[in-house]
This record gives C-alpha cells, structure tokens and sequence, in this order.
C-alpha cells in the first residue's frame, strides 16, 4: 500500500542526503518525495509516499520523528489530504492530430505551454489519477519528453 | 574578545567537562592542535596509534564514567578510521563526540588531498552531525553536540570543522547557555496511564520475568530496577549490554540470556507469562526465533526511543521514557508478586542448569582463566573484550556487580574493540584494576595500541585466549559446517595441508609470539601453557603496576555453551559438542 507523510524539516545542507540515507538505510521504498522551502526560509516541507505495510509505515514515521532535522511528521494517508501532481508532457503533435489534442486538453482542464512545428508541450496538474489520465490518452499520439513531480499533498481543514 | 575557531573549540570543550581527548593529529587539524599544545593543565591528549583506537578509546572512556568521550582526527582517512569506532558507539547508544578535521571551506567538493565526505559517510552511525561552515556557528555545534551525545538515547555526534574555520577569528567569550533544538524532545516521563496498565499486568502475571539491557546502565537504574526486582520479587536476566545492570551473583539474577545465554535464563523467559523489557530492544541475538520469543508472554518494553518499541516485537504495553523515571514511577504501583511457585521452578532450573565445562589439568580452559580473574580481583575489575568465543566466556564466567563494569562491543560486534577501550577506562579510572579479555584474532586487530600503553604507562592487563583460530566463526564451522575449518585458522602456514580439520602436532608455530612482541613494545609479556601456571601468572600480572600481556595457550577447540543456534528459539540449545 502506499502511504503520503508530509514532513516539516530543517532547511539547510545535508537534510535531504541524511533522509535518503534514513530511507535507504531502513530499506524503505519511496515511491516519491518532493520539497521546497515554506513561507518560512528556516524549513522546508517535505511530501514523502511510501510503498510499504502498516509496520514499515510506523518505523519510518518513528525513524523521521528521530532525525534531529526533521520538525513534524504528518501521516496523511487515508486522511483524504489535498494532493497535487504536476506533469509536463511533450506530445507529437503533427497536423492532422493537432486539434485532437487539444480537444483532450480542454477536457483535463490542462494547458498548452509551449509549442512547435513538430509538437505541443502540455503542463497537466492534479491528482495524480488525473496526471495519469491524460498521460494513458496522449500515448498513442506519441510523448516525446515527460516530466512529473510526484506528490505534494497537504491536509484538509475542514474533516467533513 | 576575538577567538580562534581552534580557541573557542578547546574552550567550548573545557567548558563541557571534557578532561581527556584521544586521537592522531593532522593536516587539516594542525591547527586545533596547536591551541591544544597550551591547554595541557586542562585536557590531557591520548596519541593513539590508529583513529580507530581513538574512536574506542573515547567509547570505554564513556562507557566506564557515563561522561562524553571525545575522539579528534583528521580529514580523509583520519575520519574514515574513526568510521568504525563511530558506529560501534551508536549501535550501543554509547555519548561521543568525535572531531574531524575537514579540507579549508574553499576546496570541499575539489577531491582535494585527504578530503572526504565525512558528514556523508556518517550519516548511518551518528545520532547527528555538523559540517562547521561558518566560525560563528561553532559554540553553538559544539553545545548542541554534548547536548545530543548525552541526552535521550545517546549516542555519538560528529563535528566536521574545515581546516580555515579553525584559523578563522571570531567573538567568543562562552558557549550558549541554551540548546534550542526544535526537532528534538526526547520523552522522559512514562506515560502515567500506561505505567499503571503496567503495573496491574505484573501484578497479575503468574511467570514473570524481567529482561534488562543496556538502557538501565546508561540511565543509571540500577538501584530503581534492584528496588522493582526486591519489591516485586520477580527473576532479571540481562543481555550482554545490560550486564552489570543487576548483581549476577543475586539469588534471583538469571544471568545472560540469548544466544550463549544460560540455560536457566533462556527457559525462563521462553515459559514466561510477562516479559518486562527494561531499556533493551530485543536484538536477533536475544530473541533467536522471533516468532517462538516467549510465545506465552505479553510484553511490557520500556525504552527512551519509540522507534525500538515495536521494532522487532509487538508489543501489548510500551512505556517510552527514561528508564530510571520509569521505574521510580512503577515502584509506587506495584507490590510482592504472587509468584512462589514460578520463583522456585526457576531457582531449580537455576540449580539443574548451572553453567559447565570440562575441567582439564592438561590444556589450558578459558573459563577456568575467567574463574580465577574473577577470584584475584574480587570481582572488582572493569573488564573489557573484544569480540568472539571469549567475550561470551567473560559474559558468563566473570560475575559483574555494579554497572559500568563491562565494556563490550554488543551491536556492532568490533573486533579490535577492547585493547583501546580498555586504554580509555584505564585513564579515567586510574584507580581501577581493568583488564581486556582477548582472543588471538581480535587483539591483532588494534595490537598497535601497545606503543600507547607502553608510552604513557596505562595499566591495561591483556588476557589472550590463544586458540590460534578466529574461535567463533571456527565454532561455527565444526558445529554446521562440517568442520571444515576454512580461513579460520590463524597459524596456517604455506605449509599446510589444502584442507585441514584441525589442530594437531603438525600446527606450526603461533605467529606472533606475543611475549616477544609486548618485548619490542617494551610491556611485560608472559605465555601461559600449563593449567598449573594460570593462577600464579594471573596474580603476578595483577601486582605489575604497568600494561602487562598474557598469552594463554588455551584449548584448541573449547566451544561456548550453552549455544542457540542462529535462528532457533532461544529455548532449544546445544549444551555440548557433537563432534
């Protein structure tokens, strides 16, 4: 099963390099892990999935609670947390397919962000079954180049 | 005032208490040793022979005083040696704090001469490192450093300080008074609810039995764990860290338990009805079979660090907290068990299960050499081992009273451990008899540490248990390989036979002579062959007030019994050979 933990570390050199030693090290399999700084310069928040069972998933959350540079744990699986894929896709985009893919784009609320003779490049964001989506539909057209982020994720407000 | 990086390092670790360093000077370090030269009324420096000497050294300095050890080496292979040392210390929660010097701020990341990643490579056996790239931020690394060895479960922490911000200047006049760490709070106080759960489970149990490790010593519980044991009434058995935890020689001490634990201790805990983990983490050498590990029992498991509660075991009340506070806590909720039955099975299995070995007045036994150790200290001495056939003897034949006796490489298994740990419990208990229990193959392994003895006259008494084999690994071999002894023997000579099954007349002669070598050293040496001789060496050697080498040519083929085989339930033991 996968599971989503968002993590608040300590934002300097090295935190990133002693996780994924962490990982490693426990022989946890990450399926994904992104980070970026917060509004506050002193931390950055990590989004880490995990492929793994329910005891795998309770030592990673207490070897990450254990590392002196990470600040909070937050395990948002089965939490129906807020999450967001990005995905950049490079589509052959001859003549005769061009309006057609453009039609699956509308449809994916996606956007063209770069264009040429030969092809079309597609920013795709949301959940990832939606990344995943119009990734299976533009195949056959033929993707060139893609790119996606992976998860970030945030929990909900309101519990509802 | 302006300080020095090097100024303000040896200030910062005056300032935390530290009295001994032990390392190896170097390139990028000249400079920190150069502000060392004028400290020498405040720190004394330990040249040691190998960084890793030093990193053992520091360890058994730790583990013999509960202080924080300090260990200091160079960039590059300086800190690579210190490597293994580091990881010994964490796999035993063992306080250090180990000083590396690092190529200037500038060239890190050039591959320049004697650079490494030292923060990278010790990512996996530090409980936290620094790189130092700003002379600013050292007083508080250095605070934060003591503070993170010493508190929760300890551990080592490395700093890594450039060879420029040691020479670079800055304002100092004392350390921070406070650690502000956000992401550390380690939990000290049990949970109320779960201690009192707690309690009413050892109140009610029929068979319990508590399993203590390390975390009592390191704690220091063990007035707490003997007042819960002589309140309650309930049986301890120790692992090889928890040693000394409780008195062995107590009538309700079961003594080691685990693979070359003692029958008695083994059984009792495989026909438990509770088993209370106190600061122990239940290590594959403890539980042998996890499935079949007190298969009757629940499990109570203490311990300052969630992470090892559940790890191995599930657990039906997990307390996390400190030890110590633990257990004050627990006192007040428990009473005199209901347990005359269970207490008088185990003090009969203890009675019908003691443990043995063959007498011999022709070879040399290594148990009887411990017997008579123990006799000529009083059981006083500290004792360290390195690792193999005769640190289990020295766990089962050496009887340990009060905590901080044994120092013994129990996580990691390190070879070459004890002679310098030994050295760093010498020195800061210079009034203590400490004594290394060796084996042939172990002590060759940081035997360069006789040049440190020798120098600074340590009182180190090295007892070898001279097989002439790498004995553990060759007790394996005879008992599930065959005994084909392959690349175990120590003696083998380009001579030899291709494939051999054992010692015999035809063995050359043991390379070296220790004798002669403690000679070249300087140190007094003897070799020991006759059983007549062991008692009178031992006690000549004990009187000798310099380090002192004893060479015991012991039994070829003695085997550590009792013995659970290696994925076994710990309650179905090999008591003797089958050969």
């Amino acid at each position: 099963m996968e599971y989503t933990i968002s993590t608040l570390v300590e934002n300097h050199a090295g935190v990133l390099a002693r996780l994924a030693q962490l990982f490693s090290a426990r022989g946890f399999n990450i399926v994904s892990l992104t980070v970026a700084e917060t509004d506050d310069p002193t931390m950055s928040r990590m989004t880490i999935v995990v492929e793994g069972d329910e005891k795998v998933m309770e030592q990673v959350k207490k070897q990450l609670n254990k590392s002196i540079d990470v600040v909070k744990v937050y395990d948002l699986t089965g939490k129906n947390p807020l999450v967001r894929e990005l995905c950049i896709l490079k589509v052959k985009a001859t003549p005769t397919h061009r309006s057609e893919i453009i039609e699956i784009v509308d449809i994916y609320h996606a956007s063209i962000i770069d264009v040429s003779h030969q092809d079309v490049t597609i920013e795709a964001t949301g959940e990832t079954s939606k990344v995943l989506g119009i990734i299976k539909l533009l195949k056959p057209y033929g993707i060139k180049e893609i790119v996606r982020t992976g998860k970030v994720a945030l929990a909900r407000s309101l519990n509802i | 005032m302006k300080r020095t990086g090097s100024e303000i390092l040896i200030n910062g670790l005056i300032e935390e208490g530290t009295d001994t360093i032990f390392g190896i000077p170097g390139g990028s370090v000249i400079a920190i040793f150069d502000t060392l030269f004028d400290y020498s009324a405040k720190i004394k420096f330990y040249l040691m022979r190998h960084e890793q000497a030093a990193a053992h050294a520091a360890d058994g300095y730790s583990r013999s005083t509960g202080r924080v050890g300090v260990c200091m080496a160079t960039s590059g292979p300086g800190a690579t040696n210190l490597v293994t040392g580091i990881a010994t210390a964490y796999m035993d929660s063992i306080p250090m704090v180990a000083i590396t010097g690092q190529v200037a701020t500038k060239m890190i990341g050039n591959d320049a001469f004697q650079e490494v990643n030292t923060t990278g490579i010790t990512y996996a056996v530090t409980k936290h490192n620094y790189l130092v790239k700003d002379v600013r931020d050292l007083p508080r690394v250095i605070k934060e450093a003591f503070y993170l060895a010493k508190t929760g479960r300890p551990g080592p922490v490395l700093i890594d300080i450039p060879s420029d911000i040691s020479k670079a200047q800055t304002e100092f006049k004392k350390l921070p008074e406070k650690v502000n760490i956000r992401g550390y709070n380690p939990t000290y106080e049990g949970n109320i609810k779960q201690i009192q759960q707690a309690a009413k489970m050892i109140m009610e149990a029929k068979k319990p039995v508590i399993y203590a490790g390390g975390g009592v010593i390191l704690s220091g519980a063990d007035k707490e764990l003997k007042s819960l044991v002589e309140k309650t009434g309930i049986p301890v058995t120790m692992t090889l860290l928890g040693l000394g935890g409780f008195p062995s020689l107590h009538p309700l001490s079961l003594e080691m338990l685990g693979m070359h634990g003692t029958k008695y201790a083994n059984i009792a805990v495989s026909d438990s009805d509770l088993v209370i983990s106190i600061g122990a983490r239940f290590d594959d050498r403890v539980t042998g079979k996890l499935d079949e590990f007190a298969p009757h029992a629940k499990i109570i498991h203490i311990d300052i660090d969630p992470s090892s509660i559940g790890k191995s075991v599930d657990v039906d009340m997990p307390i996390v907290g400190d030890v110590k506070l633990v257990l004050k806590e627990l006192l007040k909720y428990v009473s005199k068990c209901d347990i005359k039955e269970w207490v008088a099975y185990v003090k009969d299995i203890k009675k019908k299960y003691p443990l043995s070995y063959t007498k011999s007045e022709k070879v040399i036994k290594p148990q009887y050499v411990l017997e008579q150790l123990y006799d000529l200290t009083k059981g006083e001495a500290i004792i360290c081992t390195e690792v193999g056939q005769h640190q289990m003897w020295a766990a089962q034949y050496y009887k340990y009273a009060r905590t901080r006796q044994l120092l013994s490489s129990g996580g990691l298994g390190t070879m070459g451990y004890g002679f310098p740990a030994a050295i760093g419990a010498a020195v800061a208990n210079p009034q203590a008899t400490v004594v290394d229990i060796a084996g042939d193959g172990s002590i060759q392994m940081n035997i360069q540490e006789l040049a440190t003895v020798s120098n600074y006259q340590i009182p180190v008494k090295v007892v070898i248990m001279n097989n002439m084999y790498l004995g553990m690994v060759r007790q394996w071999q005879q008992l599930f390989f065959k005994k084909r002894y392959s690349f175990t023997c120590l003696g083998r000579h380009k001579d030899c036979s291709p494939i051999c099954h054992g010692p015999g007349s035809h063995c050359p002669d043991m390379v070296p002579d220790f004798e002669q070598l403690a000679k070249a050293y300087n140190v007094k040496g003897y070799t020991i062959k006759n059983p007549k001789d062991v008692r009178g060496v031992l006690k000549e050697a004990l009187a000798i007030k310099g380090p002192v080498i004893m060479d015991f040519r012991v039994d070829q083929e003695e085997n550590v019994f009792p013995m659970v085989p290696a994925g076994q339930p710990i309650n179905k033991m090999l008591e003797h050979s089958v050969t």
